[in-house]
């Protein structure tokens, strides 16, 4: 079983709120996906490598250039944005 | 005029030829989903405006005799995780529900390009997390084969589009099998292109070094041609690569050899898919392709590995629903700070199997468990990658099951999160290892559609749709 304050602590990290209900079901449904995981216990993985990825891909440089928008597709943006004004989105303070 | 029963090509060259314009086969589509869509429930938004002038812009080339695209003209489904500028991208989530998108995603562009009719978005899994469509927070798509059933995921709307003739043909994203699976529960054809052929740009990220776009279609034919017209390199997605195109046709199977992994047969395969499936080997093998027993060994740790690599990279994908620059956001009162806002409006905005995804993906990086489990399972990630390049130093294709089952009932595993994510157990490890795989119907098995899935070496589409199409062939009765 996984406590609850091990959920609320991952949930603060993850920024969610979980109501009570959502806090108790979390804590069966995790602790349940965790004991098939540790299904991976099993796996001698001594020198083996990590994979992050499929394609042996390195870093991609390019310039940082900035592209110019349309004023239209930056009317359509800030649209998306719950609270704006001018041309800048508005949030609550972040310093006080 | 029956518009059906014909492949893309068939549809282009009644275009040029002027059998029927891209109006009236525009028309044909809207007014099919108007009259069947009620039962189905595929499509979350419909563009019809945009539809027809895209249509009417066609039939101009037409008439003035100017070349035009394979798919110019041919309508299409777009699952709602993929930008179509102007119309709204949800991801099936309360999060995104008034979300409009304000550019094309590259793939988009690429079927803009070619002068393809976009119809509308269709429905998901929240996020694409699901393997039924049934955690879409909007509505419930059926099966078209049997609307009692689900129609698979989490490309379940795209892929009831096209098996129900609401579109020419769909795009769907496929990240542990939500293309090849529903494929495989509705009766079409669903391809899962090699990692990194086609373009992410403007596809809403799901888990990044899985996720892919492909085709659902009627044929393993119209699959390629959709696949040509959307792979390539991007700039805007630093993970495409360059495409390469080649083209083979498969005239007779001699001196070809299939791997057929004896770890896809062992127990949890239901009777009718595994007869299914053999009976097509068995076809195939009198054609005269080389079937050869072979073993992935850690195909059992594929789907506790993917747990940890996708909801890894699904927690901090999704931590950009904010409430801040999109999407819902909770305001008003009570709300005193930022963190007010995050947490409230990504637990009002997010359905409960994102949640969880997002709960796992948080638990298995932070402090303490990061080694025992995503370092773990990147670790195992590369033995499920080195067993198919072991097998494909022996064999030309692999064939398997897509799914150890047909399409189920609804609710009948949407309440044990283990139990549905055993749907995709046979189309995961593909992911991880970045290869090709399609899925083609090969059978049924109690009237319900079976998937065959090919899986290809990294890169070799044209193999995939070479074989597929003679597979295809062996399979009409």
């Amino acid at each position: 079983m996984i406590s609850r304050e091990q959920v609320e602590h991952i949930a603060g990290l993850a920024r969610l709120e979980l109501s009570e209900k959502e806090i108790e079901k979390m804590q069966k449904d995790l602790a349940e996906i965790l004991g098939y995981i540790d299904m991976l216990g099993e796996v001698d993985i001594n020198n083996i490598e990590p994979t992050s990825h499929s394609l042996p891909l390195h870093n991609m440089m390019r310039g940082d250039v900035v592209e110019q928008q349309t004023p239209e597709t930056v009317e359509a943006m800030l649209n998306q944005a719950p609270q704006k004004e001018g041309n800048y989105i508005k949030v609550k303070e972040v310093l006080s | 005029m029956d518009f059906n029963s014909l492949t893309i090509k068939e549809l282009h060259a009644g275009l040029v030829t002027k059998k029927f314009s891209a109006l009236e086969l525009c028309q044909f589509y809207l007014q099919r989903i108007q009259a069947n869509d009620k039962k189905i429930g595929a499509f979350l938004q419909v563009g019809g405006d945009s539809a027809l002038k895209q249509a009417g812009a066609i039939d101009n080339l037409i008439a003035r005799k100017e070349n035009l695209g394979a798919l110019a003209g041919i309508p299409v489904a777009i699952k709602d995780n993929m930008m179509v500028k102007g119309l709204n991208c949800t991801c099936g989530s309360k999060i995104l529900e008034n979300y409009v998108a304000p550019f094309d995603a590259t793939c988009i562009k690429k079927l803009k390009e070619q002068g393809a009719v976009i119809l509308g978005k269709t429905n998901l899994d929240e996020f694409a997390m699901g393997s039924s469509t049934e955690r879409s927070a909007f509505r419930a798509t059926k099966n078209p084969v049997d609307t009692t059933r689900v129609p698979g995921g989490s490309s379940g709307g795209s892929t009831a589009a096209v098996a129900s003739n609401e579109c020419a043909f769909a795009l769907g994203s496929d990240t542990g099998g939500s293309i090849r699976q529903p494929a495989s529960f509705c009766g079409v054809v669903g391809l899962k292109p090699t990692y990194g052929t086609v373009s992410r740009y403007g596809l809403v990220a799901f888990a990044s070094s899985l996720d892919q776009i492909g085709p659902l279609t009627k044929k393993v034919e119209d699959a390629e041609i959709v696949f040509e017209a959307i792979a390539g390199k991007d700039a805007k997605d630093s993970t495409s690569v360059d495409k390469q195109v080649t083209h083979r046709s498969v005239e007779s199977l001699k001196g070809l050899k299939i791997g057929i992994p004896k770890e896809y047969f062992a127990e949890g395969i239901e009777r009718g898919t595994r007869e299914a499936v053999e009976t097509i080997i068995k076809k195939i093998e009198r054609e005269g392709a080389e079937i050869v027993e072979i073993s992935l060994p850690h195909t059992k740790y594929a789907l506790p590995c993917y747990y940890i690599v996708a909801t890894s990279e699904a927690s901090a994908n999704l931590a950009r629903f904010d409430g801040i620059r999109y999407g819902l956001s909770t305001r008003g009162k009570g709300i005193k700070d930022l963190l007010n806002i995050y947490l409230k409006s990504r637990g009002q905005g997010f359905g409960p199997e994102v949640k969880r995804r997002i709960m796992l993906g948080t638990f298995v990086l932070s402090s303490g468990y990061y080694d025992a489990y995503y370092t773990r399972a990147q670790k195992v990630r590369t033995m499920i990658k080195q067993d198919f390049t072991n097998a494909f130093s022996i064999v030309d294709f692999i064939l398997t099951p897509v799914s150890p089952f047909t399409a189920f009932k609804f609710g009948e595993k949407i309440e044990d999160p283990l139990k549905m994510y055993l749907s995709d157990i046979y189309t995961i490890s593909v992911n991880l290892a970045g290869l090709p795989a399609i899925s083609l119907p090969c059978g049924q098995s109690e009237g319900l559609p079976v998937g065959l899935q090919i899986i290809a070496k990294p890169f070799d589409e044209a193999g995939i749709f070479s074989l597929g199409k003679f597979i295809e062939n062996l399979v009409k009765p």
